[in-house]
């Protein structure tokens, strides 16, 4: 079994679990209450806090804990535009954003916001003087993905940052959710004002995530009750969730320092071997990719087709993002890439996680090239 | 010396099988349930399991069933759909003054936008007047939410009543079932509700999931989007094992429901019988409300202190809900049930038990209570 579908989620790692089941079972009070069964809990939910802080090298008081990378990019997006939206009414983001990004953005479009959407390049990349051109005086959000959950594309976000910076009233939001553990990213550095996180793609559970929101910065919380979470997010904070989430940073941290040089290696092998396989695009960039995706196309075969070829070989992959695997369609970011619609139909990827090994890759190799052969001959 | 945790309103512990549920699955089972392939698939069913389930156990069809993060997101997500699905039919919003803040707060934001909001009183005893809400319907009503149990006294509001009122009126009816759920018989067909949410870790499930049920053909708009996930209804990669978790802990109440009514009928009964020995009111209904809280009002202590005193004496109760905590406000429920009585609002316990809660642990509780109001 080969597992190359770590984009989509992560196995996640047996100390989270073990971290999870333990708080669950011994720590399990509601951290609103005021007695020690709650103090206790909501210590663990600030030293998680304070854990995930200087993960990411900000201050405890910055970090709002979430049901995952959804719920905070909706908070971000939506929070800033609300609260903010007598400073202005432009906000802006990519053509090639997560659909957890996308459909908000196109939500605050039919309540009177004007979106601009940025385009990229045949490498996915948005260009930074496009941004430039964009900004006005009445922009109030900027949201850029860091890293491209479907092609690995690595956004220029410190440059971005950079201009963003320059207009007081605008704040920076970037989907962090496929970057984090992969590719390093300074968020003070980039003047990066909200980031959101999802745990299970980082050896985490599904259900926990986090969103980073400057201290200076108020945001409109989407949902009104208990005021947990610095009334950003009412409800029962998940304390066991919380901790995983810590966790799971922690774990993904320490297998990226032993494991980045290995994961790039083998993620330029495969790259080099795709791209010399007839009948194979590549949509991933060479130069500026994660090290953990690796999206090409078929045009002339079936997508669905061939994973299903590869699935009997027990070689697990995706056609295109798991959050829009029911609706068959073109991909909507390989379509961006300006491609084609033959490309942008037949897209695959394959995202690897630091267990992955240079066996798995060789053997995921050959059974591909012997898939597009069989499925290539009996289209003649 | 042993603690004693006498809060389950706020939140309980997991079940031990679900813990072993969870802890099973969770090395085992690790798809996203969006992805086609075989780790996706048998991840989805984990997902549509816990849906049967759900459904089953109120009466819905699994389709009717989303997943949310908990109670909070529930409430929210229906109210805001509702009053927006509504929005063109009138602006008339009608629940009461003893609502959990998911519900209550969800209300004063609406009113900011320019909805008009009747928050009804309650009785001496707790409960909504069927009359009240006849009176306070109007043609331009479009939403009614009332809380089915309450989380600061128990009492059970006669939803099915407003139910049959509110059958030939335009307005949805939101029902918030976080402390009913498994606790109490729950059909939603019978009680004729568009929307009912519940939370798992108030049945000893997993914190950070619970269910919203939207009735077949009632509007619905999402509240988080950005994914095909539950029908596009709550996007988001599905909190799997969580969910599973949730499967598990009600399929145990499911079973013991008669059992765990009992034992609180019991644990109940001894409180009261315990706390006679000093002077109190009792805030919870003698009828009509769950077994598995009790309310109860002291006299002339100052409840900061008390509650401080009962905790370095290992027992955890509250003064009111949770979720208010942080600050020792003066109990909402309590003064909209006595608007005259300040200081009942203000000396407050709230004992609630469940899983795990012994007899003695009940006597202790109040012997504690007993002791430390009288040294105070
Ligand atoms: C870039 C990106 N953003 C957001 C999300 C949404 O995260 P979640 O499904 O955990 O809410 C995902 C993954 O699904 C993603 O890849
Ligand atoms: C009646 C009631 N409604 C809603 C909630 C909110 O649920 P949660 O904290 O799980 O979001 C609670 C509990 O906190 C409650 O008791």
């Amino acid at each position: 079994m080969i597992y190359l579908d770590n984009s989509a989620t992560t196995k996640p790692d047996r100390s989270v679990l073990e971290s999870y089941t333990k708080i669950s079972t011994d720590f399990w009070a509601n951290p609103s209450s005021m007695h020690q069964f709650g103090g206790e809990a909501g210590q663990l939910v600030e030293r998680a806090r304070s854990q995930a802080a200087s993960i990411l090298g900000v201050n405890t008081s910055e970090i709002i804990f979430t049901s995952g990378g959804t719920e905070s990019n909706n908070i971000a997006i939506k929070g800033i535009a609300i609260q903010y939206a007598n400073r202005g009414n432009h906000i802006i983001t990519s053509k090639i954003e997560h659909p957890s990004v996308r459909e908000p953005f196109e939500q605050l479009a039919e309540n009177g916001f004007r979106v601009t959407y940025l385009p990229v390049d045949l490498d996915g990349r948005i260009s930074v003087d496009d941004l430039k051109n964009a900004m006005t005086e009445e922009t109030i959000l900027v949201s850029v993905m860091h890293v491209n959950n479907e092609i690995g594309t690595i956004q220029p976000i410190e440059e971005i940052g950079a201009i963003i910076n320059k207009y007081p009233k605008c704040f920076f939001h970037v989907d962090g959710i496929q970057g984090f553990g992969k590719v390093p990213l300074d968020l003070v550095k980039s003047k990066v004002d909200l980031y959101s996180l999802s745990a299970h793609k980082f050896y985490g559970l599904k259900g926990t995530g986090l969103l980073y929101v400057r201290d200076a910065i108020q945001v409109a919380s989407l949902l009104a009750g208990g005021n947990q979470e610095r009334r950003i997010r009412s409800g029962t904070v998940n304390v066991a969730g919380a901790v995983s989430v810590a966790k799971a940073m922690r774990v993904s941290m320490e297998k990226y320092n032993k494991y980045l040089s290995k994961m790039k290696e083998m993620h330029s092998f495969l790259y080099r071997e795709l791209s010399e396989i007839n009948g194979i695009v590549m949509n991933s960039p060479l130069a500026g990719c994660a090290p953990h995706i690796v999206n090409f196309s078929i045009p002339e075969l079936n997508n669905e087709v061939f994973a299903r070829t590869l699935e009997e070989k027990q070689i697990y992959v995706s056609t295109t993002s798991a959050c829009s695997s029911k609706t068959r369609a073109l991909s909507k970011v390989v379509s961006e890439l300006g491609k084609g619609d033959k490309v942008a139909g037949s897209s695959v990827r394959l995202s690897l996680s630091f267990e992955t090994t240079q066996e798995e890759i060789e053997t995921a190799l050959e059974v591909i090239r012997e898939s597009i052969e069989k499925l290539s001959e009996l289209k003649k | 010396m042993k603690r004693i945790y006498l809060d389950h309103a706020a939140t309980t512990p997991m079940h031990p099988e679900v813990i072993e549920t969870m802890s099973k699955l969770m090395g085992e089972i690790y798809g996203n349930p969006s992805s086609t392939h075989s780790f996706g698939r048998e991840a989805k069913k984990l997902v549509d399991s816990t849906r049967r389930k759900i459904a089953a156990a109120i009466g819905a069809a699994p389709q009717e069933i989303v997943f949310t993060s908990g109670g909070t997101e529930g409430n929210n997500t229906a109210i805001f759909s509702a009053v927006r699905s509504m929005k063109d039919k009138g602006n008339h919003i009608i629940t009461t003054q003893i609502e959990h803040h998911a519900v209550l707060n969800v209300c004063r934001q609406l009113e900011k936008q320019g909805f008009t909001v009747t928050y009804l009183p309650v009785d001496q005893n707790g409960f909504v007047s069927v009359e009240d809400v006849k009176n306070a319907l109007k043609p331009e009503t479009i939403l009614v939410s009332i809380m089915y149990v309450n989380n600061e006294m128990g009492a059970i509001q006669p939803i099915q009543e407003i139910g049959e009122i509110l059958a030939d009126h335009q307005a949805l009816f939101h029902v918030d079932g976080v402390q009913a759920f498994c606790k109490i018989p729950l059909n939603v067909e019978k009680l004729k509700v568009d929307f009912l949410s519940a939370a798992s870790h108030k049945i000893n499930g997993p914190k950070g999931v619970g269910f919203l049920y939207v009735k077949k053909g009632v509007p619905f708009f999402a509240l988080q989007f950005g994914g095909d996930q539950e029908r596009k209804r709550r996007a988001g990669t599905e909190n799997t094992i969580s969910i599973a978790g949730f499967g598990k802990a009600i399929e145990v109440y499911e079973k013991n429901l008669d059992l765990y009514t009992e034992r609180n009928k019991n644990i109940n009964q001894i409180l009261r019988e315990e706390l006679e020995g000093i002077e109190h009111f009792i805030n919870s209904p003698k009828e009509g409300a769950v077994p598995n809280i009790l309310s109860v009002s002291f006299h002339d202590v100052c409840v900061q202190a008390l509650l401080t005193n009962l905790d370095i004496v290992g027992l955890a109760v509250s003064s009111g809900s949770a979720c208010s905590a942080g600050s020792h406000e003066p109990s909402h429920v309590l003064k909209a049930m006595f608007p005259d009585d300040e200081d009942r609002a203000q000396i407050v316990i709230r004992y609630s038990f469940g899983l795990g809660t012994t007899e003695e642990d009940a006597r202790k509780a109040a012997r504690k209570t007993i002791e430390i109001v009288k040294k105070l």
